[in-house]
Formats: C-alpha cells, structure tokens, sequence
C-alpha cells in the first residue's frame, strides 16, 4: 500500500473542513497545543518555585496548595511537571530536526540516483536499524558521559534511517511523473528538481512520521532519563522524576503518577495528531509503523 | 527462493560486519586505558607497559580488530576488568534471566495482538473496533516502565500477588523464578501488543478487501474460516516484519525493565559495567544485542518465504 500524494482536486477550505470534521485530528491539536502551551508558560510562571528545595514539605500528598503533590524534596510535581515539558519537547523537536535534516536529503539522493548510492543508503539504514535507540545511548553515554545533548544524538542519529527510508519511498513514487519528465526536459538537473518537485510532494509524507517519531522521541528521552542517560538533576524531565518516584512507590504514588500521565497524555495527543493529519491528507491512508 | 534467501544473508554478514566495526571503533575512541584500570593508580608506567603488551593493546589497530573479533566468533570475550571472570560467564549468567523474559514478553503480546487485530478487524467501524483500537491507541502511548511502576504499585504492593522485584534464580524452581517474572513480562508486552494489534488490523482490513476473499466467501466457506485460514496468513508479511522490529524494542526495553524489577539480566549488568568503566564488558554486550537484533530480521526475512509463496517462486 503507497499512499497517493497528488491531490489536485484538493483546495485549502476543502482539507480544513475535512479537518475540522476530523476527531483524532483536533482532540490530538488541542492536546498538542496544550503541552506545548504549558511548556511556554513554564519559562514564565509556575506555581512552585522547582529551583527551591523545602525540606519541610516533602512528599506531601495531592492537595489545594500541590494539586499533583510534592517530592522528596519538597518541590511542586506540577511545576515540575511544567518545567519537564520543555526538555521533553525540545529533546524531541531537535532530535526530529537531526533524524530529517540528514535523512530527507540521503533518501531524496537515493532515490534521484539509484544504483550503487541507492543500494549503499540502504545497507546503511540497516546498520543503524540494528542497533535500538537505548543501545548507541548507551554507547554514547560511555563516550561522552550522560546528559540532555547526548540523549538527543542518540535519538537524533536512530530518526536519520527511518527518515531516509520514507523520502526514499515517496520520492521513488514521484520520480517517474510526467511533471518530473518536463522539468528534466527544461534542463533542471537532479538536485533543483528534487527540491523544487519532489520535496514539496512528499511533505505530507514527512509531517506525519515527523508526528510519529516526535512521540517516539518523547517516549525514548524520558525512558533514557528514567535510567539515568538523559537529562541530569537539577533539570527535571519526566523521566528522571519517574526514577525519584520508584524507591518511593508505597510512601508517595503520587511522584509517579502524575508524570507518567504527562507523557502518555501527550504521547497520545501527539499519535492522534499524526493519525488525524494522515487521514485528513488521503483518506485512503492507514498508519503503519 | 534460493536467491532471496542468499541475498539475504549476505545484507545480515554485512550489517554484522559493519557493525562489529562501529562498536569497535567507539571502544577505541573511549577515553581511559584497560591496562591502568585493572593494575590500579598506584602501578608504574613500566608495569602498565608491560600489561598492555601481554593484553596485545600495542598492536596495530587492524591486528586488535581482527583478534577481537576471532575471539567473539569462539565466544571469547576477555575478562572483565572489575570482576575478573571471563565475560562469556557473566553473560551467559545474565542472558538466563533476559532471554526468558524477551521471549515471555514476545510471545504474550503476539497471544494478546493477533486475536484483538482479527477482532477489530471484523468488527471495523462498529463499537468493538472502536474500543479496542482506542485501547490500542492507549497502549502506544504508555511508557513500559511508569507501566511497570504502576503494576508494582497494583500487584505487588495493594494485592500482595507477585514480588515488586529481585530474581530467586532458577534452582529456586520454575514457578517461583517464573513468578518474578510475570510482571516484568506483563509490563513489556502490552505496549508492544497494542503497536503489533493496529498493524494486524489494518493488514487484515486490507487482505479482507481482496477479490479473493469475495472468492472464497461466494464459494460457502464460513465467515470464520476465511477469516483465520486465508485472510490471517496473507496479513502475516506486516505482521512479521513489525515483530522482527519489535524485538529489538523488547531488547532494549528489557534493559530498562529490570533497572525497574531488580533483575539479574543484561541489562542490569550493561549499567553496572558503565559506572564501573568496565568497557570490555559494555563492548561485549552490545555486540551481543545488535547481533540478535540482526539475527532475528534473517529469520523474518527467511520466514516471508514460508509464509508467501510468491516469494518461493521467485528466481
């Protein structure tokens, strides 16, 4: 199954009626915008100071003043949970950036070229594939020691193949359009048609499994942080508070469950986005993985 | 069919090559000298000159290589700095508390996905496929470890069924060991079922649309038949190939579970040797997984063509 890319008889009102005809698509838009808005309102308020250690009021229980509870060290789940927002988002977003801005452009020249490139690409792809995400982070970590930037690399080079791997496929698909033959007949050489022709076409291709690796990376950078390869205390990401609510699971419930609801919450609005996009777009298209 | 599987296995040679070659080269990269670590601060530089040249560290880059590898072939690994056991012993330790738990957690989402994608899939559009893939959408997004963290909190802490964590060992009997591991394997497969259920489903609504199908359907053979005989075996090519990738997850998911049950496996062990620097041992084990996680993509490779006979035709 390809997913059919052209839609001429598409006008911009017709896929934003679609679009807001689309459940999945706006209860995954609200639940985006929602993280995200909360993450940028974290750089401007909280309601708890996270910096602030008060030692007085660890672990306290859910309540009017700490709606999600305090820790072991007395600070405010909910603002951490606001804070950890931002490292989650930005882990992500960057490593996405990473996975496309080297991948897109390999599997765009795999595809114009074919051949011995194409083959060499894909052979590459499978080396990478064969180590998981957790694997060349911990290598990485054994290199240059654990944090946030090196949590992201390992991230980042895992998304590389999987994005060379969908612009391979979609620009394969377009290559042999009329359109292209025309462009070739003006004299426009392979790199000016795959960024002015193919690029453009398989943009909807790359939105949604930058969707889907954007989730994928949140779920990656908080298991990372949980095992202590991520993002380092003081920071606070979602991860690593699931690690502090561990050896606290009978005295505190609270330090764990309200952070793993922040990733599945916006793991899920991020899925539904994605669902919602591929299916506004074609609505032939099934996700596959 | 020859030719498939041919080419197959030599892409699965190479990628193992390369492979090989990257993690040694990050090993050589590394920072910190095995000869000074295992001789201690006070040694002088003649008596590390002297290990280093016994360890074989002064030859050539290609020599190094070239024996390190001749060694993991003859499941030689060296010895690790910290414990001073060949590292084959830790492994093969460890790997009796991992492999058990990886397969456990293949084998119960596979028994959990499959029914539910044949379910859905059946019912598309009516109550029960809307349930069941809102629950599957669920489970994508549930991080196996908070999942784990909140089955310890249920089982194990309320309901007092099954231990929050450690590993008895096997000689404290199957059932015993097994019931360690219940958890762990629970935690593991239900995000793994909810990703394999989706992709069942929508191979199977795909096949369902075949004119075959409608063949076999017009012909008299019961709903149920058709469904699990003819449409299930063709929906199998996407399925396969999201298990083969599923367990290189389920690998690496395994390493975070038991940091989260306390349990004895490689993954454990992969941290320990992290903090303690004991890179042989790091080395080892990521040689280890990657070589499985290719090894199991040959036998999805190799099991399209048992499952397609298209494939067996072919050159």
């Amino acid at each position: 199954m390809t997913m059919r890319i052209d839609l001429p008889e598409e006008t911009l009102a017709g896929v934003l009626a679609k679009a807001l005809g689309n459940r999945s698509f706006l209860i995954g838009l609200v639940i985006t915008l929602l993280i995200v808005a909360v993450a940028l309102i974290s750089f401007l308020w909280t309601p708890y100071d996270v910096a602030r250690l008060v030692i007085a009021d660890k672990t306290q229980a859910p309540s009017w003043a700490h709606w999600f509870g305090t820790d072991h060290f007395g600070r405010d789940i909910l603002s951490m949970i606001m804070v950890g927002a931002r490292n989650s988002i930005a882990v992500a977003l960057v490593a996405v950036g990473i996975g496309m801005g080297i991948g897109v452009p390999l599997g765009a020249f795999a595809a114009a070229r074919g051949g011995l490139a194409d083959e060499a690409l894909m052979r590459l792809n499978d080396l990478v594939f064969a180590f998981p995400a957790l694997l060349s982070a911990i290598m990485i970590t054994a290199i240059f020691g654990p944090g946030a930037v090196n949590a992201i690399i390992a991230i980042g080079i895992f998304n590389i193949p999987v994005f060379a791997r969908v612009a391979r496929a979609g620009a394969l698909a377009i290559w042999p359009r009329e359109f292209i033959l025309a462009a070739r007949a003006a004299g426009k050489g392979m790199t000016r048609i795959s960024i002015e022709h193919i690029l453009p076409n398989i943009a909807t291709l790359l939105l949604v499994q930058g969707t889907i690796q954007f989730a994928l990376g949140i779920l990656a950078e908080a298991g990372l942080s949980y095992v202590g390869l991520g993002a380092q205390p003081p920071m606070p990401s979602w991860g690593r508070m699931l690690f502090d609510a561990q050896t606290r699971m009978v005295t505190a419930p609270w330090m764990a469950i309200f952070p793993g609801m922040a990733i599945v919450i916006t793991v899920l609005g991020l899925n539904l986005l994605g669902d919602g996009i591929a299916d506004i777009l074609d609505p032939k298209s099934r996700r596959r993985r | 069919m020859t030719a498939y599987l041919l080419k197959r296995l030599i892409i699965a040679a190479l990628t193992l090559v390369l492979a090989s070659m990257v993690v040694f080269a990050v090993m050589e990269i590394l920072p910190g000298d095995p000869a000074r670590l295992m001789l201690g601060l006070n040694a002088s530089a003649d008596q590390v000159e002297v290990l280093r040249n016994q360890m074989g560290l002064n030859a050539p880059l290609l020599l190094r290589y070239l024996h390190w590898v001749a060694g993991l072939l003859s499941l030689d690994f060296g010895r690790s700095y910290t414990y001073s056991v060949p590292v084959i012993e830790l492994v093969r330790e460890r790997i009796a508390v991992s492999l058990p738990l990886a397969l456990i957690a293949l084998a119960l989402s596979t028994i959990i996905a499959i029914p539910v994608g044949v379910f859905s899939a059946s019912r598309q559009g009516r109550a029960g496929d809307t349930l069941a893939m809102g629950a599957a959408q669920l489970g994508v997004a549930v991080p196996n470890f908070w999942f784990a963290l909140m089955l310890i909190y249920l089982f194990a802490v309320w309901l007092r069924l099954v231990p929050a964590g450690g590993f008895p060992g096997w000689g404290a009997g199957i059932w015993t060991a097994l019931k360690s591991l219940i958890l762990p394997a629970i935690a593991l497969a239900l995000p793994q079922a909810a990703i394999l259920g989706r992709v069942a489903r929508s191979a199977l609504i795909e096949v369902l649309n075949e004119d075959y199908i409608r063949t076999a359907r017009a012909k008299g053979l019961p709903y149920r038949a058709v469904l699990w005989r003819h449409a299930l075996r063709n929906a199998m090519i996407p399925v396969l190939t999201i298990l083969g990738l599923q367990f290189a997850f389920l690998l690496a998911g395994t390493i975070i579970i038991e940091n989260v049950f306390y349990l004895p496996g490689l993954g454990r062990l992969i941290f320990q040797a992290i903090t303690q620097r004991d890179l042989i041992v790091v080395e080892s084990i990521v040689m280890l997984l990657v070589a499985a996680v290719i090894l199991i993509n040959l036998l999805v490779d190799f099991s399209y063509a048992i499952v397609d006979p298209r494939l067996r035709g072919r050159q």
